[in-house]
């Protein structure tokens, strides 16, 4: 593990002045935690009130440790396996744990429901140690056969919880291991238990990013006697090994979790009470902050911050980046099969200026297509500037001077791409700017995605997000020529890039992978496949009361550590 | 949106007090006495005004602004109103007046559009229903059933989440809706004339029935049309800004009132006029609208008269 | 009575296979796959087979709709996409808060409207008059969604009287039996939270009941106007019965049947508008349920959604037309 690669969004991204809580503390505890099972549990909590006493004002735990959490929209579902929008993560991530977890601000993976793991056969053979003492909400105990259990769940269509016919389908297990039982690309071939706490992944073929899918909240465990007792109605009855237990769910309008009474990390988690709450409106959602009825909310619009900075009561939280919007070529057609175009209008492109106007600045302008926190992103690539007249000059050069083209854009916002058609106006004033004259093309969104794959298309917008902080994610559905017809959608081929993808895909060595994909980003670069735009970045705000409050870059976190102050 | 008369009737032949009560004068030039009638009343000359006023600014909106609907600037993001920007500016910098000028135009043009979409099927069908009858009047009259049983804009948004949405199919949406209105009330209207003394003489003679329809039933039954055709007009607009609020009527940049409400309302805080404007603006038309419609009314009919 | 009963009865038939004929065809009629549409960008070959398999987009459409209508008749509204749950199960705790909220609304519009109207008839050409014709005139030309942002932002965003969106304080979640938060909180013996679940009706009760208010103030007034030139009236006050008795009691008993229809109109027609207040006020109703159903392209529940609000309007003017009949008997069919 490299920590040096993973560009760490610790507490330097809250915004705002606050008590929040001291980062190297949590740290510490989880060390602990993770250290020895044994370990005293006494001296962790002196540790934590040491910590606080260090805090220039001592917050004190108030009396209702009830927190509000306020979102846009209301989970899908709570069997996350299969779903896969972040706000049902938002909620499963406090209900259920994974073998593995990441880092609370990165996608740095450690010890989850797993303390220990062993690579063994040169990354064919995968050995967890399962934490002992563990049990689910419902009193049963976690061990390796659940953890065979739930595997199976998933990656077997015949198996008596995949729930086929109820229309429960696991498409992130399915990208994640490369499709399921009988499909030739999966790579799981068989899970053993070996003991009570002991189990064994057996693969057909090496997977760079094994480790990191199984900290992902889409393979956490549930309880085999929860799958007996509701069936295909799991998704509404979620029982977990998590901090928190489900209680109520009123659809559209608020789930409610309460404190785990045996969590198997003491004294966590500190909140007795979270409550999931939906106001779809922006401006509802902020208001009910300022007036207390809400402790965090999510979505908060960056015209807003200026208002909200220095405010009273109120800190804001910055989310680490981990999505891409792009502006794709056809290399399919004339004249975007010449890179000298393409590069040409790499340089039309004024990324600030988009991010100024539709992202009120909360957005990083992009040169590579990861987020800069991945795993081999290339900080030495050196972007193409916007400068109308090189690129003016550049085309003519290629003899392609007053190109007319079609830009097409999506119709609906996209996480990445707030307001598609206001993006794409912004684009077609650039390229007016070097005399080309771009049509803007836009159509119901699954003909978008149809004709886009069948290359119908000159420019396009679109983007992609992360899940597991793994670069194939990206570099695989996006730029590899396996993915002609499919998430290629610039008819991108590379022999060159396709086989350094291929090696680092199947490599475990996480420096020969970093080497690889910096090697893969420079010749992409190079090609000129697309205009990467922006990593937009998400802002939250919440109550000062709020402590030990990290969002993660992976669109939620777990609030084990999260507490309310007076 | 809601209706803003009555006469949007329920899915069932009601009783007949729910038929709007219009009927042609009976004397002499009954036209002119109606006009008479309708330049006397405040309320329409008021909404005449109104509604003159946007037809103007409507048609002359490249003169009436030194900006364009759609050029943005980062720098003039959400001004509050000044003499550089009358009516402010929004997220976007744009000027707020302008779009709200160039808006006139979506605005009338969806309801005049609709309306009159609405008026040509609902007529034809209501005429071809009430005049022939029997069974094709039964087919004709369930379909109106059918339809009215969806609450109208539930109905619209049904239509565009059909056909996508666009400017374009929220008229298109609007205009189907309003059919079984227009449609009913000719119907009821062509069947009270069907009977009348004139009708029969002209079929005795063996007159053609496309031409009785056209030279005796229709012209007999335009009085409540026209009514109903000016009430529609507002009803049509709201509706057209519902569409847009909710995202599925004119899409960006088009200066609609109702989309440029929705994208404002999340300022409705640090800056109100983004809001303020777009709704008064709507909320003016339609009661333009309903004022003439009022006043026409009460002069095309004689027993409504108080 | 029976009869006629029976009659409206029988002629609803062919209107619900109407109704349920155009509420099949929306997922036919989207352009593109209909699976691909609801999965987007990120979407394998297999999800997409897959969807088309539990949709039974492969059948042929006369089978397609058999299932539906045999589906509906057992009262299976069929299964969200988004949440794979039960739509029958699922969709009740929307369609109360509606309910709940347009009734409130209702309320509102009859007791203000039909008083608005007697008094400017009685008082007819006063300044009262006058007052109320014209916010009723400017009433029915309301934007509702347009008033319900601005009673939000002054009411709830800058005087904060009153919340801002939602049914009741998340903070202390209403505990469900009916799903009526009125009723519930009084059930569970919490009359603060029935003085709170109140509180939050009251904004997004009067955006929805405006317009409806509007109209019944105009009718009741025309139809009073009326009444209360008839011999009958006349006769009666000439006995020397006071005169606000007479208005009230006499008059509005003849001019209730033109308010009871725009009373049934106006009930149904909240019923799809509350899509537009719900939006604003965060209220967990069916319009919201519908419309983010559109966001989702979740099909099914579209589909459903809006085939029990517009049985549900069919069924209220079924009872508003048989009540006219039970109230004025000379009324003929």
């Amino acid at each position: 593990m490299k920590k040096a690669l993973f560009l760490s969004i610790a507490a330097g991204t809250v915004l705002t002045f606050t008590a929040c809580g001291d980062n190297g503390d949590t740290n510490n505890t989880e060390t602990d935690n993770n250290a020895a099972e044994t370990d005293n549990n006494a001296a962790e909590t002196n540790n934590n009130e040491a910590g606080n006493e260090d805090g220039e004002e001592a917050a004190q735990p108030a009396e209702d440790q009830t927190l509000i959490y306020a979102r846009g929209g209301d989970s899908v579902s709570l069997d996350y396996a299969s779903v896969t929008d972040g706000e049902s993560s938002r909620v499963t991530q406090q209900i259920y744990e994974s073998l593995l977890s990441f880092d609370e601000d990165s996608f740095e993976i450690g010890p989850g429901l797993a303390e220990d793991w062993e690579v063994e056969d040169d990354g064919l053979r995968y050995v967890f140690q399962l934490r002992e003492g563990v049990t689910f909400h419902d009193g049963t105990e976690f061990n390796a056969e659940a953890v065979k259990l739930n595997f199976e769940r998933w990656a077997d269509p015949d198996h008596e919880y995949h729930f086929a016919d109820e229309g429960y389908a696991y498409s992130v297990y399915g990208t994640q291991f490369g499709g399921f039982e009988g499909d030739d690309g999966h790579v799981i071939e068989e899970i053993n238990v070996l003991d009570d706490h002991e189990v064994e992944f057996v693969l057909n073929e090496t997977l760079g990013s094994f480790i990191q899918n199984m900290g992902m909240s889409y393979f956490a465990m549930t309880s085999p006697a929860a799958f007996e007792e509701y069936g295909s109605a799991i998704n509404e009855n979620p029982v977990g090994t998590g901090p928190f237990q489900f209680v109520s769910w009123s659809k559209d309008d608020s789930i409610v979790l309460e404190k785990y009474e045996d969590y198997w990390q003491e004294d966590l988690p500190k909140l007795d009470q979270v409550i999931f709450q939906v106001i779809p409106d922006n401006s509802a959602r902020l208001t009910s902050l300022r007036s207390g009825e809400i402790d965090i909310m999510d979505g908060l619009n960056p015209d807003d911050i200026d208002a909200l900075e220095g405010e009273e009561g109120i800190q804001m939280f910055e989310r680490a980046t981990n999505n891409i919007g792009y502006l794709g070529f056809n290399e399919d057609k004339e004249p975007f099969d010449d890179p000298e175009v393409r590069r040409a209008l790499n340089h039309a492109i004024d990324k600030e200026g988009l991010i100024s106007l539709l992202y009120a600045g909360m957005a990083e302008p992009a040169k590579n297509l990861i987020p800069p926190d991945y795993l081999g992103y290339n900080d030495d690539i050196d972007p193409y500037e916007y400068d109308p007249e090189l690129a003016e000059q550049m085309l003519d050069d290629a003899g392609h001077a007053g190109l007319e083209i079609d830009l097409w854009t999506m119709p609906v916002a996209r996480p990445y791409m707030p307001d598609p058609e206001r993006a794409a106006e912004v684009m077609q004033a650039n390229f007016a700017d070097i005399g080309v004259t771009a049509n803007i093309v836009s159509m119901e969104w699954a003909t978008y995605l149809e004709q886009t794959e069948a290359g119908e298309h000159d420019l396009f917008m679109l983007g992609w997000s992360g899940v597991n902080g793994d670069p194939d994610y990206f570099f695989g559905n996006l730029l590899h020529s396996d993915a002609i017809p499919g998430g290629n959608r610039n008819f991108y081929r590379s022999d060159e890039v396709d086989s350094l993808l291929d090696q680092a895909k199947t490599s475990i060595d996480e420096d020969e992978r970093v080497e690889l994909y910096e090697e893969a980003q420079e010749i992409i670069h190079e090609d000129a496949p697309m205009i990467p735009l922006v990593h937009s970045i998400p802002v939250l705000a919440g109550s000062e009361n709020v402590q030990n409050y990290v969002p993660h870059p992976q669109t939620s976190e777990p609030l084990t550590e999260v507490e309310i102050s007076e | 949106m809601e209706p803003t008369s009555p006469s949007k009737n329920s899915p069932f032949p009601g009783p007949e007090h729910q038929e709007p009560q219009t009927s042609v004068p009976a004397a002499a030039s009954p036209w002119k006495e109606a006009f008479r009638q309708l330049v006397k009343n405040k309320l329409a000359i008021v909404g005449m005004i109104i509604i003159g006023f946007f037809i103007l600014i409507a048609i002359f909106a490249p003169l009436l602004t030194t900006y364009t609907y759609q050029s943005m600037s980062a720098a003039d993001r959400l001004q509050p109103p000044s003499s550089t920007h009358w009516f402010g500016t929004d997220d976007l910098g744009r000027d707020i007046f302008t779009r709200i000028v160039y808006g006139a135009r979506i605005s009338l043009m969806v309801g005049f559009f609709a309306v009159i979409g609405a008026l040509v099927f609902g007529s034809l069908l209501g005429i071809i229903a009430g005049y022939f009858g029997r069974w094709i009047d039964m087919i004709i009259s369930r379909i109106f059933d059918i339809m009215l049983a969806f609450p109208s804009i539930l109905l619209a948004i049904a239509i565009v989440a059909i056909l996508g949405p666009s400017l374009q199919n929220a008229l298109i949406a609007i205009a189907i809706i309003n059919i079984p209105i227009f449609g009913r009330l000719v119907r009821s209207k062509v069947i009270s004339i069907r009977e009348e003394e004139y009708i029969l003489a002209a079929k005795a003679q063996g007159m053609k029935s496309g031409r009785i329809l056209f030279h005796h039933v229709l012209p007999n039954s335009t009085a409540p049309i026209i009514v109903q055709a000016t009430l529609g007009f507002g009803t049509a607009i709201l509706e057209a800004a519902a569409l847009g609020f909710l995202g599925l009527g004119a899409q960006p940049p088009t200066p609609e009132w109702g989309r440029m409400l929705s994208d404002s309302r999340q300022y409705i805080q640090s800056a109100p006029w983004t809001v303020l404007f777009p709704g008064l603006s709507i909320m003016l038309v339609v009661l333009g609208f309903n004022m003439i419609g009022d006043g026409l009314r009460d002069a095309l009919d004689p027993k409504m008269k108080s | 009575m029976l009869a006629y009963t029976i009659r409206r009865l029988l002629m609803l038939v062919p209107v619900l296979i109407g109704m349920s004929l155009i509420t099949f065809s929306i997922i036919h009629l989207i352009p593109g796959n209909p699976a691909q549409t609801i999965l987007g960008e990120q979407a394998t070959p297999q999800a997409i087979a897959q969807l088309e398999e539990q949709l039974g987009l492969n059948e042929p459409y006369l089978i397609q709709y058999f299932d539906y209508v045999g589906g509906l008749l057992q009262g299976d509204l069929g299964q969200s996409l988004r949440t794979n749950a039960d739509i029958s199960r699922e969709i009740w705790p929307f369609l109360a808060a509606t309910i709940e909220l347009t009734i409130f609304a209702m309320v509102f519009a009859v007791i203000v409207g039909v008083n608005a109207g007697i008094v400017s008839a009685w008082k007819q050409n006063s300044l009262f008059d006058y007052t109320a014709m014209l916010i009723a005139l400017i009433g029915v030309s309301m934007p509702i969604f347009w008033l319900g942002l601005m009673q939000q932002w002054i009411f709830a965003q800058e005087l904060g009287w009153l919340p801002a969106f939602g049914r009741s304080n998340p903070r202390d979640p209403v505990e469900t039996v009916t799903n009526f938060y009125l009723i519930d909180t009084l059930l569970s013996g919490r009359p603060d939270q029935f003085w709170n679940s109140f509180r939050h009706l009251v904004l997004p009760g009067l955006a929805l009941g405006t317009i409806p208010m509007a109209i019944i103030a105009r009718m009741t007034r025309s139809s009073m106007l009326e009444v209360l030139r008839s011999d009958y009236i006349r006769t009666v006050e000439a006995k020397g019965i006071h005169q606000m008795t007479v208005v009230y009691r006499h008059g509005f008993k003849n001019a209730v049947i033109p308010v009871l229809t725009v009373v049934g109109l106006q009930t149904g027609t909240l019923l799809g508008g509350a899509i537009l207040t719900e939006t604003i006020f965060s209220w967990p109703g069916i319009g919201r349920y519908v419309f983010d159903a559109i966001g989702n392209r979740d099909y099914p529940v579209i589909q459903s959604g809006i085939l029990v609000i517009a049985t549900m309007f069919v069924f209220i003017n079924l009872i508003v037309d048989l009540l006219y009949s039970y109230i004025d008997p000379r009324i003929k069919y």
